[in-house]
């Protein structure tokens, strides 16, 4: 591979390189969309579909099920790559580690996190939650979920090389996703009540700028601490 | 004395928290200093088999 | 001075000097201990509001700033093991980590015991207790990432970055307090102007805090000294023992 290329170029291959195979294994990562929406269903199922209880819970089942579905997606962030070499192949590149992982993520938000967008409506409106709280809804997946990839990277990297990675890399990353669950949430929550959402927004956006600087770094490190 | 270990009344929240404190402290005390002495032996019975 | 501490970090040195203070350490945390337990369950008088309950602070204050404490000094061993690759910095910060979550276990359950009589509930979902329950899941994280590894110096590179990513933890804990409003009392001692606690509680919890820190110390040279070996047996100092 050209080592000439400029930064900015190996960015935009990485991305695109990340998006072609995500399109080629269309199933595969259509499976956490599907799960995000199996587990939203299961709640009326369970709770006997009341539509104020519904309603009252609907931003929490919401974004615990974007909790879980983004966890289950954090694998094919670097799994295929550490198993077939090409890990190594960016560790070893010219260009900064940092900004490769970041044209990974962001390809792993464009395929994951940006369809919870387009399902969240309609699954806000079959549980029961008021009109005026889906905007912000949306506006908290939106910015929520890439914190959830950035953050999600950092983990993975930690455990890509070790053989029960999946189970440990769940214990890893929840506690630190649990930040932007409640603030989510909880702008979520007072904005179907009509309350004030400023301030949980504004925390989620600082969330988003300490991991869009932090996280590349943290997950660069992990990786070259893991292909060691 | 009666009225120490009763704690006005409170004696079930207040002992069984000095109780997990103690606990915790001597744990935490205890398992490494048999950990060492496990080790220990071990490492002598290695270098008594390397002797050989 | 400065050749002192470089001396300290070597594992065999750090060992034989850890070993020698270990009972001197013992003999002062006991010490204080008493002094501290004296000072709580006897001299101190009972809360004109909360009777004799309240004098599980002098256990659950204490553990809560160790569970604070242990996890900032993980965090700056993390940097030091990221920047330097220093072995005893990898030592000290996994041997913190059980005492850490056994501080932050600690504080829990003592103040789940306090809540009930004072607030009337085990356990309730404000930020002060869910950002001190995120931070035992974090100390656990550390502990379980760190034995899923099997070559340790890697182990503690791993752990490290996963120390400093939580550190923002803490600040959350600290002023969770101010900044929601919370079913946790605001801040007592840790103001900047006049405590807001009568000395003759303020005294022995700071015996109690006093105690713990070096019961800290105390336990994590045990700790690390047992790790030394594990990590090092196969190397010409440990031969001489």
């Amino acid at each position: 591979m050209s080592q000439r290329l400029s930064l900015a170029q190996a960015f935009v291959f990485l991305l695109r390189r990340d998006l072609l195979l995500a399109m080629r294994n269309r199933a595969e990562y259509a499976m956490p969309l599907l799960f995000f929406v199996l587990v939203i269903t299961l709640f009326p199922l369970a709770l006997g579909a009341l539509p104020e209880l519904l309603a009252r819970i609907a931003p929490g089942i919401i974004w615990v099920a974007a909790l879980l579905a983004a966890m289950l997606s954090l694998d094919s962030i670097f799994r295929s790559d550490f198993d077939d070499g090409s890990l190594e192949q960016i560790l070893l590149s010219a260009h900064p580690v940092a900004v490769l992982v970041l044209a990974k993520v962001s390809a792993h938000w464009l395929v994951t996190g940006l369809p919870l967008l387009l399902v969240a409506p309609l699954l806000a409106e079959m549980l029961g939650m008021p009109a005026t709280a889906q905007p912000i809804l949306l506006l908290t997946i939106l910015i929520g979920t890439p914190i959830l990839s950035l953050i999600g990277a950092i983990g993975v990297a930690l455990t890509v090389g070790l053989r029960k990675g999946g189970i440990i890399l769940s214990l890893l990353v929840l506690p630190l996703y649990v930040p932007v669950l409640i603030f989510a949430a909880s702008a979520t929550e007072n904005a179907a009540m009509g309350f004030e959402v400023s301030a949980q927004i504004y925390m989620l956006l600082a969330f988003l700028f300490l991991s869009l600087s932090l996280s590349p770094w943290a997950t660069a490190a992990a990786l070259r601490m893991s292909a060691s | 004395m009666m009225e120490f270990l009763q704690m006005g009344g409170y004696a079930v929240f207040v002992w069984p928290s000095y109780a997990l404190a103690a606990l915790v402290l001597w744990l935490n005390w205890y398992l490494p200093r048999k950990q060492h002495e496990k080790e220990l032996r071990q490492l002598r019975r290695r270098y008594k088999a390397e002797q050989k | 001075m400065f050749l002192w501490f470089h001396k300290l970090g070597s594992p065999p040195h750090f060992y034989r000097i850890a070993g020698k203070w270990i009972p001197w350490l013992s003999s002062i945390f006991l010490v204080l201990l008493l002094a501290g337990l004296y000072g709580g369950l006897i001299e101190a008088p009972p809360d004109y509001q909360q009777g004799d309950s309240y004098r599980i602070i002098f256990v659950h204050v204490p553990a809560a700033w160790m569970s604070l404490f242990i996890y900032v000094a993980m965090a700056f061993c993390g940097a030091v093991i990221i920047i330097w690759r220093m072995k005893l910095a990898e030592v000290v910060l996994i041997s913190s980590a059980p005492i850490g979550a056994s501080f932050t276990f600690l504080a829990l359950a003592t103040g789940s015991l306090w809540g009930k009589p004072m607030w009337g509930t085990y356990w309730v979902w404000d930020a002060r207790l869910t950002s001190e329950l995120i931070l035992l899941f974090l100390y656990l994280g550390v502990i379980g990432l760190h034995n899923a590894i099997d070559d340790k110096r890697v182990a503690s590179r791993a752990v490290a970055i996963l120390t400093l990513v939580g550190v923002v933890n803490i600040p959350i804990i600290h002023y969770s307090v101010e900044w929601w409003h919370s079913l946790h009392q605001g801040a007592t001692v840790t103001k900047f102007d006049k405590p807001s606690i009568h000395w003759s509680m303020l005294i022995p919890l700071l015996l109690m805090a006093l105690a713990f820190q070096v019961y800290y110390v105390l336990a994590l040279f045990q700790k690390c000294r047992v790790e030394l070996l594990q990590r090092e047996r196969n190397s010409k100092w440990v031969e001489e023992l």
